[in-house]
């Protein structure tokens, strides 16, 4: 019988594929999916993109770089769609009562784990993308040409994402559906905390080593560092990505340890609405 | 029938479960239960709500770790080897249900990757002929009748040509007429492929057609088991039903053999 399979691996490219699979069938076939994760980023550029525009006569700090709120903003979607997006699929399975099905499958969770790091990726480039084109008419501002330091912001800031996203869909699949408002609020209480809009120097001293031990601080600091100073400092954004190596980790620590709590309660074939 | 005793003189058990149990905080849900399952057979798991069943098939495929004791499959140990046995294995359950958004090829498609299917479109064509679902393949799964979704959820569970299928009440809420046409279904599945069969049920009748062999549990324990004739005759009883709620209506202590 079992010559219809192909022999089992541990780590199968084809299973994670599939899951992708999965949730780019659900975008697909659903417009209004796809419209809402443009939607929210989009209307965050506009806002701040007009504000820009009155501060810039009226502020010198902000006539010194103009691109900076507006920088600041997409690359907070960043943060925040990455770590949505991997709660939000998640969730997707918990609503859709599917959970029972995939863990009796041979999808390991490391293999759920990827998928969802990949379903974050690709939602994050639909909405933060399609925003960040939508501001090169609107305010003639090209976030694309920071050129490679983008990238550097970009790859720190998904990494932060993920940890945290992992962290919440653990959390999720740990004490169920009662706890997903979780997703939509966790980011908002390191916002403060990165200094999205400011310096870090704003906040009170016996605060700023909290911030510093954020990868996103790094990330934002480097980002007015660069726009007006013109300098790129690559230490910073490597001290980020050390962070985040260490907190992808425990993220990914958490999930499995949540996963195995998760089936040591049988929460796995009692999930839903 | 036939199979139960040609697989019993083989004795090659497919499921070996010993001192399973399964604490939640103070509810001890199964109480250091043994049974064991031959290879081609059907066997069924009754009992009461609230008795272990579906506690039991969850720890039989992972889903819920035990508490102690051991589950061997195919002779080796579930919690080692999960995911090597999980291959040969596959599930079906009215309270698991699939993403209703997909299509019911692209929920099949899903899980045809999952398990690594080397040909996933001829694996499709054959179900979806097999099950009746040819004219639904492209529907989303949410607007089938229960019936459909059913039948959908079996082909999800044939995927892989499962070697030991576990099924949690097949034919829960359905039609008289669908519920005939799974039982069918199985019971020919059952005979062509030789697999081993292992279903919780409240449906006596349908046991009776499936089943070779019944594990009666009672507040996670076993209380008795046997070829669904035997009990029948053991207990004095004309049918199944009757054996169930003799079982259920004796004292506990009394029911536990």
């Amino acid at each position: 019988m079992s010559d219809i399979t192909q022999r089992d691996i541990p780590l199968s490219p084809r299973r994670i594929g599939a899951m992708v699979l999965r949730h780019v069938y659900l975008l697909s076939a659903s417009w209004p999916r796809v419209l809402e994760l443009i939607y929210w980023p989009t209307v965050q550029m506009v806002l701040w993109g007009f504000i820009t525009v009155f501060l810039a006569q009226n502020s010198s700090y902000i006539a010194q770089a103009t691109g900076v709120l507006l920088s600041a903003v997409l690359l907070w979607d960043v943060l925040f769609r990455g770590q949505l997006g991997i709660a939000l699929v998640f969730m997707e399975e918990m609503y859709s009562r599917n959970l029972g099905h995939l863990f009796v499958s041979p999808l390991r969770p490391y293999e759920m784990v990827c998928s969802l790091l990949l379903m974050s990726l690709l939602r994050t480039l639909i909405g933060v993308g399609g925003a960040a084109l939508v501001a090169i008419p609107f305010f003639d501002y090209n976030v694309f040409d920071l050129g490679l330091p983008l990238i550097a912001f970009f790859l720190n800031l998904i990494l932060m994402s993920w940890a945290i996203g992992l962290l919440v869909a653990g959390v999720v699949m740990r004490y169920g559906l009662g706890a997903e408002s979780i997703a939509w609020v966790a980011i908002f209480a390191l916002q403060p905390l990165s200094g999205v809009y400011y310096p870090i120097s704003v906040l009170p001293e016996w605060l700023q080593p909290l911030a510093w031990a954020l990868p996103s601080s790094h990330v934002f600091e480097g980002l007015r560092e660069l726009l007006f100073h013109q300098t790129f400092n690559v230490g910073m954004l490597i001290t980020a990505a050390w962070m985040n190596m260490f907190y992808l980790a425990g993220g990914i620590a958490a999930f499995l340890a949540f996963f195995h709590a998760a089936r040591q309660r049988g929460l796995l074939l009692h999930v839903g609405e | 029938m036939n199979s139960r005793t040609i697989s019993h003189m083989a004795s090659d058990l497919v499921i070996e479960v010993s001192n399973l149990t399964k604490i939640f905080g103070t509810l001890t849900a199964v109480d250091g239960i043994d049974f064991a399952v031959h290879h081609g057979v059907t066997t069924a798991l009754l009992g009461g709500n609230g008795a272990g069943k579906t506690t039991t098939i969850a720890m039989l495929l992972g889903l819920l770790l035990p508490t102690s004791g051991s589950i061997r499959i195919f002779g080796k140990d579930m919690l080692h080897h999960r995911y090597k046995l999980l291959h040969r294995m596959n599930f079906s359950s009215p309270y698991v249900d699939l993403p209703h958004r997909l299509t019911v090829r692209q929920n099949l498609s899903v899980y045809a990757h999952l398990y690594r299917l080397r040909d996933v479109t001829r694996r499709l064509r054959e179900l979806a002929t097999e099950l009746d679902l040819t004219e639904v393949i492209d529907r989303p799964y949410g607007k089938l009748s229960a019936g459909q979704k059913t039948r959908v959820a079996l082909a999800k569970s044939l995927l892989n040509a499962p070697e030991i299928l576990l099924l949690d009440e097949p034919t829960a809420s359905l039609d008289p007429d669908t519920a005939d046409y799974v039982r069918g279904y199985l019971e020919n599945y059952q005979r062509t492929s030789g697999a081993t069969i292992l279903l919780a049920s409240h449906n006596m009748a349908e046991v009776e057609r499936l089943c070779s062999d019944v594990v009666m549990l009672k507040r996670g324990k076993v209380v008795d088991s046997g070829a669904p004739n035997e009990l029948i005759a053991r207990y004095g009883r004309t049918t199944l039903e009757e054996v169930f709620i003799d079982i259920a209506r004796r004292p506990y202590q009394e029911a536990v053999v």
